[in-house]
């Protein structure tokens, strides 16, 4: 049915606007997540021009989690080429690696929060301290969220044949992870920069 | 050619075969329907519901202002405990009723039931798609609005109120529960409700854009849109960019009610007591806050704009005058919407020169406006007008729009507002520019497209009664407000017997109640006369206004997928009426150029051949290419 769909779109001039609403719907989703931290980025920005505000080192465990992410981010798109190539096999493999550094990066995180208390900064106590924990648990909850996705996508990549619509699935997954990458490495310059 | 088409018509046949073979119970049919056309009405019964409930509270609190040594004993049966022996109201119930009415007509009706019904009904049906890019979404939007309805809704019932800070929520007074009895669950539960609201918003949102955008017909270009559709589109794009920013207002608030920060909290006595919240700022929380609420205001507003130009355009029988300069209007709105938030903290202790940067940018919202104002005016000018009450309801939008609009200019101002600020003049701009004015954008959608959505007409008669009854009542509570504003009496205050300057106001006080209530009594003539037709109306042709746009293009009872057979292609804009030549004094949306020889300007007959292209377009049918 979609194949016979894809020939007919090749005979034919193109439609009033030839874009997939399913990806639409995923990038119009994304610009809801950006103003959400833009809000807080300028709260942030906002709050700390105002004075009164501890100012704290970054445990390094954060550096490491970047990169693990961004490994993750590599991942990702090998799940994306082995999709399109049809490759089930290193598909899953690329997906399953995507997810357990996905769980590791979550991981250390937490272990950042861990630090964080040792060094006596604390959730409840200075807006800085506070925005810390708020912009990294906002983007840990996001996270979860694409790790869910990920579980559907592994899911779709064991129906054996990858046909239009399972790439669909895991192009709308891969462009939802390298955003949450991407996120964080914005946030991770944004506190870096303004401690 | 013709091989691929008649391959499509088979298609087709044996599709929509199929589809009428899907039955539906009634939960699918009726309530958890994921068709466009049956969430619209959700909405709009949902939104009639609670405008009731928003509109009775106004009348309670106005009696109390207007007549404050009333005996209220009669609301017992209602009210309860919120009535004292001696028949007074509550003080605190009284910020409540404010703080409900606010939430109630801004968020539940005028952006649910507003956006929520028009952009629904119309856009699939306008732009010639089957039904919205995800049907589902579509459904848990309506669904989400209605858990968030319910949590309001049971915050009226609490021992101790609902939210009472204001619908604007300011901190420390929505932060503590100490405040106020209603900061504490009744804030609770106002926080909840207005993140599943939130996220119902959101999902309304996405999907109108995206339907708008990637479900249009062959030949529905965006020069081709009618202006409703322009309008649906940019206050999606709007509640997409400023919600989250609620959200994440919200989200801190709380953080800091709940366990502790001090995002907006700091240096707080309580009975001699320091709480040990240090480093908030509550200014914070107004940023943010407006950032939100003042695009909100344009969320209310631009659908009812984009509705009368629509109905003041087939009313007047002529072309919408300054299609695109409408267009770009809107845009022009739509932008300043996001860069003069802080007009609403002139008093707040901003840097003057930050007050000037705002003033400035908040009056240039009048060119735009003014813009949108002249168009209405000169696409009337020399109409040949058919009163009908959707017509009546888009010139009184225009009437308030202006009347109200004048007053912004005043209050734009910095320097003014140091005296207008949080007065009655203020309470009495926004009802008229927002509040009246979409209301009346509601009523002129509901009367103009009541025939589409029930197959049946409502009583016009009644129509121009109510139109009457709630334009002069309108005014009536309005224009003394704001003369009310100017003497100084500041709002939300429970009464004003105590101070010298106010005694000689109290009988226009009294003026502004009695005509609040005159305008109340009105609505139910609206009430009975929507409820009986939907039953009992007379049944509607299927082009009752003689309207361009494609819904008019439908059966009279619309089924699941809107056109029977295939979706028509668009070959002109929604706004050829009284065409010089034309056979008759309106020419659809799908009638081609090629078949309107005697009408055609020079220009559009070189368009005749572009109809080809247009027809061999795919049909963008998501029934047959499932999404």
């Amino acid at each position: 049915m979609e194949d016979v769909q894809q020939l007919k779109m090749d005979k034919e001039p193109q439609e009033t606007l030839s874009m997939d609403p399913v990806k639409f719907i995923l990038w119009l989703f994304l610009v809801t997540i950006v103003m959400l931290f833009a809000s807080q980025s300028s709260a942030y920005l906002v709050r700390r021009a105002e004075g009164n505000w501890l100012e704290f080192q970054m445990p390094t465990i954060f550096w490491y989690s970047t990169v693990v992410l961004l490994a993750s981010s590599i991942t990702m798109h090998w799940a994306y080429i082995m999709a399109k190539k049809d490759e089930i096999k290193r598909l899953k493999l690329a997906i399953s690696i995507t997810f357990a550094l996905g769980l590791l990066f979550l991981a250390m995180q937490f272990q950042g929060w861990k630090d964080l208390v040792e060094m006596n900064v604390y959730f409840v106590g200075n807006p800085s301290g506070s925005f810390f924990y708020v912009f990294t648990g906002l983007h840990g909850f996001h996270i979860i969220s694409g790790l869910i996705v990920l579980v559907f996508a592994l899911f779709a990549s064991f129906k054996l044949k990858a046909n239009v619509k399972n790439l669909r699935q895991i192009q709308i997954c891969t462009t939802y992870w390298h955003f949450l990458d991407l996120l964080w490495v914005y946030l991770f310059v944004f506190l870096l920069t303004f401690n | 050619m013709s091989a691929i088409v008649g391959a499509e018509s088979i298609h087709e046949h044996a599709e929509s075969h199929e589809h009428h073979h899907v039955s539906q119970n009634f939960w699918q049919k009726y309530i958890f329907s994921e068709d466009h056309k049956v969430i619209a009405k959700q909405y709009l019964i949902t939104g009639i519901i609670w405008a009731v409930i928003g509109i009775s509270m106004s009348v309670i609190f106005r009696i109390q202002l207007g007549m404050p040594d009333s005996n209220l004993s009669w609301l017992k049966p209602v009210l309860g405990q919120w009535i004292s022996d001696s028949g007074k109201l509550d003080p605190n119930f009284y910020l409540a009723l404010v703080t409900m009415h606010g939430t109630i007509m801004v968020f539940f009706v005028l952006t649910a039931g507003l956006s929520g019904t028009f952009s629904n009904f119309l856009i699939p049906l306008q732009i010639g798609a089957r039904d919205m890019a995800s049907g589902f979404m579509n459904m848990l939007s309506y669904w989400f609005f209605f858990l968030a309805s319910i949590i309001m809704f049971g915050s009226i019932f609490l021992q101790t109120g609902p939210a009472a800070g204001g619908w604007v929520i300011y901190p420390p007074l929505s932060a503590l529960p100490e405040a106020h009895p209603g900061s504490g669950m009744g804030m609770t539960l106002w926080l909840t409700s207005m993140a599943f609201f939130i996220v119902s918003q959101l999902l309304g949102g996405i999907n109108y854009i995206t339907t708008v955008i990637n479900l249009r017909t062959r030949g529905m270009s965006f020069d081709r849109l009618p202006l409703t559709i322009w309008a649906f589109l940019i206050t999606a794009v709007l509640g997409l960019i400023s919600f989250p920013v609620l959200l994440s207002s919200v989200l801190l608030l709380i953080m800091d009610r709940h366990f502790g920060t001090s995002f907006y909290l700091s240096d707080i006595y309580i009975n001699g007591e320091a709480l040990p919240n240090v480093g908030g700022s509550p200014i914070l929380f107004q940023h943010l806050f407006w950032f939100l609420g003042h695009p909100e205001v344009y969320i209310v507003l631009l659908p009812g704009l984009g509705i009368t130009s629509e109905v003041i355009a087939t009313n007047a029988r002529k072309p919408i005058f300054g299609y695109r300069a409408m267009i770009a209007s809107m845009l022009g709105i739509a932008f300043l919407a996001f860069i003069v938030w802080a007009h609403h903290m002139f008093v707040t202790g901003m840097n003057p020169f930050l007050g000037s940067v705002f003033m400035f940018l908040t009056l240039i919202i009048a060119v735009p406006s003014a813009v949108k104002g002249f168009n209405y005016i000169t696409t009337l000018w020399r109409g040949n007008i058919v009163f009908t009450p959707g017509m009546l309801f888009s010139i009184g939008l225009v009437s308030l729009f202006v009347s109200g609009g004048l007053t912004g200019i005043i209050l734009g101002n910095s320097a003014l507002d140091i005296q207008l600020h949080d007065t009655y003049f203020v309470v009495a701009h926004f009802h008229l520019v927002m509040g009246a004015a979409s209301a009346f954008g509601l009523f002129a959608g509901v009367y103009h497209w009541f025939p589409k959505m029930f197959g049946r007409m409502m009583n016009p008669t009644l129509g121009q009664l109510h139109f009457w009854l709630s334009f002069i009542g309108i005014y009536m509570v309005f224009i003394p407000m704001h003369y009310v504003g100017i003497a100084g009496f500041p709002r939300r205050y429970y009464q004003f017997t105590s101070y010298d300057f106010t005694h000689k106001f109290m009988d226009m006080n009294m003026f502004i109640s009695i005509a609040a209530i005159f305008s109340f009594l009105a609505q139910f003539i609206f009430l009975w006369n929507f409820f009986y037709s939907i039953f009992k109306g007379k049944k509607a042709p299927k082009n009752p206004w003689r309207s361009n746009t494609l819904e008019w293009t439908t059966p009279v009872n619309v089924g699941h997928g809107n056109w029977e057979g295939e979706i028509p292609a668009v070959y002109r804009w929604s706004y050829d009426y009284s065409k010089p030549g034309a056979k008759e004094d309106f020419i659809p949306q799908n009638v081609p150029y090629s078949q309107t020889l005697e009408s055609n300007l020079p220009h559009e007959n070189e368009l005749i051949a572009t109809e080809k292209e247009i027809e061999a377009q795919n049909f963008n049918d998501q029934f047959k290419t499932a999404h």
